[in-house]
């Protein structure tokens, strides 16, 4: 089942994911429109990280096709780079590069996918380091960094690519309460500005603030797709209310 | 470590003027016992030398036998295998006679002694270097390359900028053992006739009749260098861990 958008920049048709015998991803569908903003959730298991992962192929599908920004998902490497040059993704274990300084996490990519030079690219990370409101932890090393400032490091890491989508996959579930803020407050403000996002999330709050739509995913499959107002108030299928139920009273 | 050093030799020194020991074949305030130590302490240079170029060797050979090795092909793991079961099974000493005495017969191509000692001592060495290297990189977490290749990083480049970098640094400890083992092992070179410090104690004892004295320099000599080579490889490793604070 798929809710339609007008100009979808990624296209997921009846995508089928095996690990073995096990099927992760039972033939779902959705399309990302454009500057839309998509929050993933359901319970653990339920495939939501396969199926982002799906989309820069860190998992190949076995079945269904997956279209982004024009380009169709295979292993042909050249649609591949181009691919994950244009979808960043940012990981619950934020996955620095421990023995780079931050700054040096931010300008590799440029640096060697773009053929920047150290100066253009350390120009450009200062501006992301920014947007993320830590440009004075440039010259210090991940370990050195809060939880918080690291998640915010790994997104200017992403953004520094300029990618036309962002995928988090639980982007603040490793983080202490207190820092969990300041990482959603970027989230925030990266979706006012016009990115399209998919974010795989139990904050609601964030969810309900930022999402264009909901994207609820039970046993492999996308069992609802709605309006947060609608999800959140009166959602169609049983097993959303019990999961929101959960969660909520949590 | 150097205090050791001083009191092992005063030790060795004054158990000397008691009786059994003679040692005025190495002793430096004879013109005679000058030359010898000269003779003896100059073999370092081709111990040192062939141990450092084979080690060279030995790593980049490694690390190439080390990648086909984390393959998730069947076939390409297997030249990881049977390279390394092969090369791990022959004693260092069987392979040099083969290399200085076996290979040009077989391909026309005859190395001098230095080389074809280095040759033998590289290839046993890649065989275990190829492991270390394998272990260093499967011991890096599969999110470094999920998040290199999340910003669209080739295979080279994750090689090259995220994975190796902190591989070497775990499997530093492991390097510097290698270089340990390797300045020991290059004495095997001496049996065709490398001029390194076993051989020239070797030579030595033939003229002068005093085994004892020479070898216990020897000893001391290999003693030296891997202390210092130890230090070496610690100082390394702590300033790579000052450069990341
Ligand atoms: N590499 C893998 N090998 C085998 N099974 C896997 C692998 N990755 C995921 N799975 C299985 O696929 C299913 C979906 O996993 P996935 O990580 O997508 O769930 P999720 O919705 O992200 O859950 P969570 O909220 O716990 O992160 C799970 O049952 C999981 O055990
Ligand atoms: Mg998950």
């Amino acid at each position: 089942m798929s809710l339609g958008t007008d100009s979808p920049i990624i296209k997921i048709s009846e995508v089928s994911k095996f690990f073995g015998e096990f099927q992760a991803l039972k033939s779902v569908s959705l399309d990302v429109g454009s500057g839309e903003r998509v929050v993933v959730c359901g319970p653990s298991g339920s495939g939501k990280s396969t199926l982002i992962r799906c989309i820069n192929r860190l998992e190949k599908h076995e079945q269904g096709e997956i279209i982004v920004d024009g380009v169709t998902l295979s292993d042909a490497r050249e649609s591949l780079e181009k691919i994950r040059a244009n979808v960043g993704m940012v990981f619950q274990q934020f996955n620095l590069f421990p023995h780079l300084s931050v700054i040096d996490n931010l300008t590799l990519g440029p640096k060697r996918v773009y053929g920047l030079s150290e100066k253009e690219a350390k120009a450009r990370a200062m501006e992301y380091l920014e947007r993320v409101r830590i440009p004075d932890q440039a010259d210090k090393f991940p370990r050195h960094l809060s939880g918080g400032q690291q998640q915010r490091v790994a997104i200017a890491r992403s953004l520094c690519m300029e990618p036309r989508i962002l995928l988090f996959d639980e982007p603040t579930s490793a983080l202490d309460p207190e820092m969990i803020t300041e990482v959603l407050e970027v989230m925030t403000e990266l979706a006012g500005s016009g990115m399209t996002m998919i974010v795989v999330t139990h904050e609601m709050g964030f969810a309900r603030k930022v999402a264009d739509r909901m994207v609820f995913m039970d046993q492999g499959e996308i069992v609802e797709i709605a309006k947060p107002e609608k999800f959140f108030t009166t959602p169609d299928s049983q097993r959303s209310r019990d999961f929101l139920q959960k969660i909520l009273n949590h | 470590m150097t205090k050791l050093f001083i009191a092992l030799s005063s030790f060795l020194l004054l158990s000397g003027c008691a009786g059994n020991w003679g040692w005025y074949v190495v002793d430096p305030s004879t013109p005679n016992g000058m030359t010898n130590l000269k003779f003896m302490a100059t073999g370092a240079y081709y111990t040192i030398l062939m141990s450092l170029t084979a080690i060279i060797i030995s790593v980049v050979v490694g690390l190439l036998i080390a990648l086909p090795g984390l393959s998730a092909k069947p076939g390409v793991r297997a030249i990881n295998r049977v390279y390394v079961e092969v090369v791990r099974a022959v004693p260092i000493l069987v392979l040099i006679l083969w290399v200085y005495y076996g290979l040009p017969t077989l391909t026309g191509i005859t190395l001098n002694v230095f080389w074809a000692g280095v040759l033998a001592l590289a290839l046993s060495d890649s065989a275990f270097q190829a492991e270390i290297f394998r272990a260093g990189i499967q011991s890096i977490s599969r999110g470094q390359y999920e998040a290199a290749q999340s910003i669209s990083l080739n295979y080279r480049d994750t090689m090259r900028y995220v994975i190796l970098p902190q591989a070497i640094r775990r499997i530093l400890p492991a390097l510097g053992n290698q270089l340990v083992y390797m300045l020991k092992m290059s004495s095997l070179v001496s049996v065709i006739g490398m001029q390194e410090l076993t051989r020239r104690a070797n030579e030595l004892v033939v003229t002068e009749y005093r085994p004892l004295e020479i070898y216990t320099i020897l000893v001391l000599e290999y003693l030296v260098l891997i202390l210092i080579v130890s230090a070496g490889v610690r100082w390394l490793e702590r300033r790579m861990q000052a450069a990341e604070s």
